[in-house]
């Protein structure tokens, strides 16, 4: 039990220590990499509370994806990074006492809340037993059954979201030259080659 | 030294706290803005994962996956459009983004 304690606060400083630095760090590279260690404790976080499969998902699609975008992203654009952070020390009160607002506001809902004795019997979807099943393949035979129109439904926000970003970022550039292999291939001898009756003594 | 429900929402609380904070903190840089966005819907997941696996349903982890599915799309699109923005304009700094005056 100890060694639980002491993994859930490890995992949570480290998550929320990250936490502050993605947002105050100067190079927003380091804000990504900070990001990325942030997801990764979450997602300890998550195999701590019993939900293994969606930890994994959690490091598969956020840092194998989601962080990578970012990375991509700052390294590419080519950004005075300093400059915008002017003003950073102008915005800190009000930025501050927004934040201490929401936070008071959350712990007093977390100091004033309770479970009510008999929410576990109405639950939606039982926990089956880990000892009989897996999270993994509980959580599948629950996505594939009774929320499978909600699950194709999450496969076309995916596919909008690839497509949408695909045809935001491609451009066709004007006056690139490339090699055209059907264009090479369908050309007929008689659209390449003109023979002309030349009579002697006058040019063409 | 039990780890209850309450220690993971206030680990929770704290992080979407942190993400406000960040939006208001970076109110010109649109990367950060993003990843702070980011990090207020890890906390949401935290919150959903939490209360999931303490009160014994499983249909919180479920929502939680199409929580991600939701984040990814948006990081997706929403960095298109940034580098879309950057390529027309040559800066991401959220005050030049009036072109529409809205």
């Amino acid at each position: 039990m100890i060694l639980q304690a002491l993994t859930f606060y490890l995992l949570a400083a480290v998550t929320l220590a990250s936490g502050v630095m993605v947002i105050s760090a100067r190079n927003p590279v380091h804000s990504v990499l900070f990001l990325i260690l942030a997801f990764f404790n979450s997602a300890g976080l998550f195999v701590l509370m019993g939900a293994e499969f969606l930890a994994m998902i959690m490091v598969i699609v956020y840092v194998g994806a989601v962080a990578v975008l970012f990375l991509f992203v700052v390294m590419m654009l080519d950004i005075n990074f300093a400059e915008l952070r002017q003003g950073f020390l102008q915005y800190l009160p009000v930025g501050g006492l927004v934040g201490l607002i929401m936070l008071v506001e959350l712990l007093l809902i977390l100091g004033g809340w309770a479970i009510q004795p008999q929410a576990a019997a109405v639950a939606a979807a039982p926990t089956p037993a880990v000892a009989n099943v897996s999270n993994t393949e509980a959580l599948g035979a629950l996505l594939y059954t009774r929320y499978i129109y909600l699950f194709q439904a999450a496969g076309i926000v995916l596919l909008i979201a690839m497509i949408g970003a695909i045809v935001l970022t491609l451009r066709t550039r004007e006056g690139v030259r490339k090699q055209s292999i059907s264009q090479q291939v369908s050309r007929r001898r008689e659209d390449a080659v003109e023979v002309k009756e030349v009579t002697s003594g006058s040019g063409i | 030294m039990e780890v209850t429900l309450g220690h993971y929402l206030t680990v929770a609380a704290i992080l979407f706290t942190l993400g406000i904070f960040g939006i208001f903190l970076n109110r010109k840089n649109v990367i950060i803005i993003l990843m702070s966005i980011e990090l207020m819907l890890l906390a949401v997941n935290i919150n959903l994962v939490a209360f999931s696996t303490h009160l014994n349903d499983l249909v919180g982890q479920v929502f939680a996956m199409f929580v991600l599915t939701v984040a990814a799309a948006e990081a997706a699109i929403g960095l298109a459009i940034l580098v879309v923005y950057f390529r027309n304009r040559g800066t991401i700094a959220v005050e030049d983004i009036n072109m529409m005056k809205g």
